[in-house]
């Protein structure tokens, strides 16, 4: 037990303010967690959370790639979605009779269309060691018109029944497509972590670039890989969200989302600075700020104090996962463990002594 | 004359998860004394001045600093209450200069007055006979040099105590002289120096007393003059050590039609080596000698691609082949062990299991991962040749001792199984036993037929183990020494003739 | 040889002068510097833009030129710019309502006239023309007037807000605000779209209402984006909506999408907020009228009864997706 919890001790935090949030929800209504059958789906506040955080999820975890090898953020991850998003639908208008092949290549296309942007970010952080936040800067400030120029300087509309099931429900499956499209998305990252050595050699990267280089790793093209991969995060997560929205709106489409998807990097016990990575915790981080998001509305805390509110409880969480805090706890904890050694003193001496003894031995 | 006791430590006890670190030791620093702290790697001596300063707690004990009970929250409060100190892993910031390495976050007022800290940098660099300018950039300055200059920034005019945690392991003959020099003027001053190394003529050097530690124990406090150098081994390993002189050395396996496993031809990289060949053969032991700057390592860096590769031709057992990255170098065969044990070799966060599969893991490929009870296996098997004190395989490692990590550096190279191994300083940091232990491997693999390159401070090591030895002076290869002629004098004369036998073929 | 280079100078300057003039005389342009915001920043201003391009044309006798930014001190770069050009009128739809005073006085020292179009700005009314601005009250008060004309018993509202303090959010919360206050109506949720007015953070409002369980007829968002969020809200809890069902949904800006989605009965009513103040102004610059102070457009309110093909075309915004294709 102890070894487990040791396992999973950077999925402290994240779990914990999750915690908190549930049962603050509880207190709030004790049919929190209550879910019903709508129109053949399933349907309750966590359908809400889960449906309503698909495409953050997504992007928290090319957010958490890119974080850990190159030491820093792309904020131009809702720009890259909006452009790939806009491409996909520009390619199902032009298809006079929309079927599930047009959907297929659409977002194959705009997979190829998210590939590109990451590449360009990534060859600027990579080859050109431009600082992430600034490299990606570029595609976050002139994006948008891209986006715009592609969309043919309007909004146009995603009205077909294909779209309208992948933004809803498939009919006689009972959970909203978007939630089905993020758990086939973690599952395959999950089988990319299990078939590749990607999480050694990004940690490693992240961690120590000149090691990496001598022990055979190209840092470059490992940190290239991380934006490529994010470049598809950007692809499904355009997809979902426009259908979903059902129109595309090269303005306002997932504007701030890299806001959100730094601190669910952040809340998940990732460092922002690189290094070793949990995408399960940045996942959780994810659905945290989703249902942190929806908490406030359940609390009916008024629209204007609303983002201060948002801000004061993500300030708390920062500063509680701040190393200097964590270093203070651990110290605390220190002590605690000392005093608590004091009490069982003879028992755990007997035990180290006997440890050495056999170790000479050997 | 009774010496004044400045720093008493009774029964402090330290444990990280799944080690006693330490375990009920005292240690008593005397004013104007200088201390050797001695123990094998792991013993539990940084852990102990770690401790002093305040960077770890301690879990239970007492530390009075004259005569007054002191509990460090942080290390800048040791340094404020008088005491320096010089880690053993340089904590500097590579990307500041020299002068702002030595003095920022030391003054207490906010506004820094730029030239004259550079003036003051530049007195305390010529005083300690630091090659480096003030305004250069750390990461521009060698290791030894970046040694030194840590040792510059602790040393304050008027501080109690020092606290050198292996100072010297980098330095030079000449150097580990002139800190010494700094030492004794210190020590005539009344202050209290503890010194950790593990050359222990240092120790017999310089050190008027001895505290040994084994296992986070105490053995003992002893004068420095009542004890031999069999005994103090005795005591830190708990045993007698097997005579190194008995090491038999090992001669390369040749005859007229064998083909060298690695030969370069006009070897160049961008660390600016005068280009130069170089010729391993099968079984063969060979070292570059020199003196600190006189580019053995860059050398080494050079033949592995670690720095950018300028020019040259490499032929592997007669075939030409292409070595422009490390990775090219990995795939034929070759192995690095870095100089740089913390810039270049472990990555600090991860698992000792992972530390040590790494390089056998790229060269198994991207899409191809050990699963963990391979890598685990892998792991157990190493950490039980080169007996690494760790935990567990997944302690991360840099919570290791400085002397383990560097051992989970070297499985790491031997897990992949090179036929040519390049060794720069392996030995650094390593305790007395462990030192032969490496030793005896090196001739171990060689007989196996390894190639093997190894690089030393310490001459005497090199010419233990190697059957050749490649000169070096100013980047240039200046000399090579075989046979009888493998003795420290005749390299150090041909150091200083600046090649008596050239063989610049 | 000076001064034979003298008399070339002459020359020159003597010859440029005279085409210059001959220029300036054929073309017999009216000159207008217009000084706006990019067609990328909304759909609004996308219309806005296209219509200024279309009634500013050469073809009706206008030599203009345009600035759209984003970036307030570029703005008022222009504007200086078009005032050394010596224009005869310049519009300005200003990225920040502050700022202008002394280009406002410089332009109207040059004895230009300043036309301020869809954004106030915060100065002296002498320092300018005119202004022909959108009332946001006004658009408020319509569509509350429209909600209490719509015959329930009681109503119980949900009030999803556009960017919390813009001239937009204010205006049209005020007269739901004003009626709550007046036991017109009851206000059982009150939320916003946030900065980007976002359709997601309206759906969020709606569901956290349902999940309260609050029960409610009327849902008020401050766009159409925003009140598509809020139908899908519905939509996935098997709420209806729309023309014969529970909860009435009003939405602003006349996107054609929207008016579709009213026409075909999914919504049941739109507010206007005009983009096109062109038409307006070229009215007052070709007849000599020129207004002075603080113009409001006439802005209409479309319900499932009132509207049409034709107006959905003409006062429109945004792309079309034709007619009876609901916008989900
Ligand atoms: N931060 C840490 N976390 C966990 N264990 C640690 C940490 N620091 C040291 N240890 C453990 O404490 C023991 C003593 O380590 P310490 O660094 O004091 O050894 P040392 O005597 O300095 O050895 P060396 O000669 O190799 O430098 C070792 O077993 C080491 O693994
Ligand atoms: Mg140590």
């Amino acid at each position: 037990m102890p070894k487990l919890i040791k396992h999973f001790s950077h999925l402290v935090l994240p779990v914990s303010v999750m915690t908190l949030l549930i049962i603050i929800n509880l207190i709030k209504g004790a049919d929190y967690f209550r879910i019903t059958m709508v129109n053949g789906a399933f349907y309750g506040n966590i359908p809400n959370i889960l449906f309503g955080a698909s495409e953050l999820v997504i992007l928290s975890i090319g957010m958490t790639l890119v974080t850990a090898a190159s030491r820093g953020q792309d904020i131009s991850i809702g720009v890259s979605a909006t452009i790939t998003s806009a491409v996909f639908v520009q390619y199902v208008l032009q298809a006079g009779e929309v079927t599930l092949l047009t959907i297929v290549v659409g977002f194959l296309l705009s997979c190829v269309i998210g590939l590109l942007l990451g590449a360009f970010n990534g060859t600027l952080v990579s080859v050109f060691k431009v600082q992430p936040m600034v490299a990606s800067l570029i595609l976050f400030t002139g994006g948008r018109s891209i986006a715009f120029m592609i969309d043919g300087k309007l909004s146009p509309i995603l009205a077909n029944d294909i779209s309208n099931q992948i933004g809803t429900v498939i009919p006689g499956v009972p959970i909203q497509t978007p939630i089905i499209l993020t758990v086939v998305f973690i599952a395959l990252v999950a089988v990319l972590f299990k078939t590749t050595n990607l999480r050694l050699y990004v940690e490693t990267v992240g961690i120590n670039p000149n090691a990496a280089r001598l022990n055979g790793i190209n840092p470059k093209k490992i940190i290239f890989l991380t934006f490529l991969i994010m470049g598809i995060c950007t692809a499904v997560a355009g997809f979902i969200a426009v259908n979903k929205a059902g129109r595309h709106d090269s303005v306002n489409l997932l504007k701030l989302i890299m806001m959100d998807a730094i601190l669910a990097v952040a809340i998940g016990g990732n460092s922002l600075i690189g290094g070793k990575f949990s995408i399960t915790g940045a996942i959780i981080g994810a659905y945290t700020i989703e249902m942190l998001n929806r908490t406030l509305l359940r609390l009916e805390i008024e629209p204007a104090t609303i983002k201060v509110f948002k801000a004061v409880f993500i300030i708390i969480l920062m500063v509680l996962s701040s190393p200097v805090v964590r270093v203070f706890m651990k110290k605390a904890l220190d002590r605690f463990r000392s005093w608590r050694l004091s009490i069982s003193q003879p028992k755990e001496n007997a035990l180290s002594t006997t440890n050495i003894a056999e170790k000479k031995e050997e | 004359m009774l010496s004044e006791t400045i720093l008493e430590m009774k029964d402090i006890s330290k444990s990280f998860p799944g080690v006693k670190a330490l375990d009920s030791v005292d240690f008593k620093l005397r004013k104007g004394e200088i201390h050797a702290l001695m123990g094998e790697n792991g013993a539990g001596k940084s852990t102990l001045i770690k401790v002093i300063t305040g960077v770890y707690g301690k879990d239970a004990g007492l530390i009075t600093l004259q005569g007054e009970s002191i509990h460090f929250k942080a290390p800048e409060e040791a340094q404020n209450k008088g005491i320096g100190t010089v880690y053993q892993e340089i904590m500097l910031c590579p990307n500041l200069t020299v002068a702002e390495n030595m003095f920022i976050g030391r003054s207490h007022s906010l506004v820094v007055n730029w030239k004259q800290m550079n003036e003051k940098a530049a007195q305390l660099l010529d005083s300690l006979g630091i090659p480096a300018s003030p305004v250069q950039e750390l990461t521009s300055c060698s290791l030894a040099v970046q040694q030194m200059i840590a040792i510059a920034r602790a040393v304050d005019m008027d501080c109690k105590i020092l606290i050198l945690d292996e100072p010297t392991s980098s330095l030079d003959e000449d150097e580990v002289h002139k800190l010494f020099k700094l030492m004794r003027e210190l020590k005539a001053r009344g202050v209290g120096i503890i010194f950790i190394t593990h050359f222990l003529e240092q120790v017999f050097e310089i050190s008027d007393r001895i505290t040994v530690l084994r296992n986070g124990k105490l053995v003992g406090e002893y004068e420095t003059t009542s004890l031999s150098q069999i005994e103090l081994i005795s005591k830190m390993l708990g045993n007698v050590l097997e005579d190194i002189t008995k090491i038999q050395k090992h001669e390369p396996i040749v005859s007229d039609t064998s083909i060298p496993v690695f030969e370069g031809i006009g070897l160049s990289s961008a660390a600016g080596v005068r280009p130069f060949n170089f010729v391993i053969q099968r079984g063969e032991v060979n070292g570059f000698a020199g003196l600190l700057g006189s580019g053995r390592s860059e050398s080494a860096r050079a033949i592995f691609a670690a720095d950018k590769v300028t020019g040259g031709e490499v032929r592997m057992k007669g075939k030409s082949v292409k070595i422009k990255t490390p990775l090219h170098a990995i795939k034929q065969g070759i192995g690095y062990l870095p100089e740089d044990r913390k810039g270049d070799g472990i990555i600090d966060d991860l698992s000792v299991r992972d530390n040590i599969i790494l390089t056998l893991q790229v060269m198994k490929g991207f899409f191809k991962p050990f699963s963990l009870k391979q890598a685990e296996t892998f792991a157990e098997e190493y950490i039980k040749k080169l007996n690494i004190k760790t935990p567990t395989p997944d302690t991360p490692i840099k919570s290791l001792s400085g002397g383990n990590q560097q051992k989970v550096i070297l499985a790491r190279w031997l897990l992949t199984n090179p036929e040519f191994l390049i060794l720069d300083e392996p030995t650094r940091g390593i305790d007395v036993g462990t030192k032969v232990e490496i030793q005896k491997l090196v001739i171990k693999l060689a007989n196996n037929g390894m190639s093997l390159t190894f690089i030393s401070s310490e001459i005497d090591e090199m010419i233990r183990t190697c059957s050749r030895l490649i000169v070096m002076k100013d980047r240039e290869i200046v000399g090579e020494l075989k046979g009888t002629e493998l003795t420290e004098t005749e390299v150090m004369n041909v150091i200083a003739q600046g090649g008596k036998n050239p063989c610049l073929n | 040889m000076k001064k034979a280079l003298g008399v070339l100078m002459i020359l020159v300057i003597l010859g440029s002068g005279v085409l210059f003039a001959a220029g300036q005389k054929e073309s017999g342009l009216i000159k207008v510097g217009i000084v706006n915001l990019p067609p990328e920043e909304s759909g609004y201003r996308q219309a806005n833009v296209e219509d200024m391009n279309n009634v500013f044309s050469v073809a009706n006798g206008y030599d203009a030129k345009q600035t759209n930014t984003l970036d307030n001190s570029e703005q008022i770069a222009a504007a200086k710019g078009y005032i050394r050009d010596g224009v005869d009128y310049l519009l300005i739809s200003a990225a920040n309502a502050s700022g202008w005073d002394d280009t406002l006085k410089s332009a109207k020292d040059a004895g230009i006239q300043v036309i301020l179009f869809d954004r106030a700005i915060d100065t002296n009314e002498s320092n300018y023309q005119a202004a022909i601005l959108s009332d946001m009250a006004y658009e408020g008060e319509k569509a509350v007037e429209w909600v209490l004309s719509l015959g329930l018993d009681k109503i119980n509202l949900i009030l999803i807000r556009g960017q919390m303090g813009s001239a937009a959010e204010i205006g049209r919360s005020a007269a739901v605000l004003d009626a709550a206050k007046a036991g017109k109506l009851n206000i059982v949720a009150d939320g916003t779209g946030g900065d980007s007015w976002s359709l997601e953070e309206a759906r969020k409002v709606v569901e956290a209402a349902i999940a309260a369980g609050k029960d409610f007829n009327v849902i008020y968002a401050q766009n159409d984006g925003m009140a598509q969020g809020a139908v899908q809200a519905l939509q996935a809890a098997g709420i209806s909506h729309g023309k014969g069902g529970k909860v009435k949904i009003i939405g602003f800006d006349f996107n054609r999408f929207a008016l579709r989605n009213v026409q075909a009965g999914y919504w049941d009513a739109d507010m206007q907020c005009n983009p096109r103040q062109a038409a307006e102004i070229s009215k007052w610059i070709k007849s000599g009228k020129m207004p002075s102070g603080v113009v409001y457009q006439e802005e209409l309110l479309l319900t499932t009864e009132t509207i049409s093909d034709e107006l959905i075309a003409k006062w429109g915004i945004n792309a079309d997706p034709g007619k009876g294709v609901i916008t989900r």
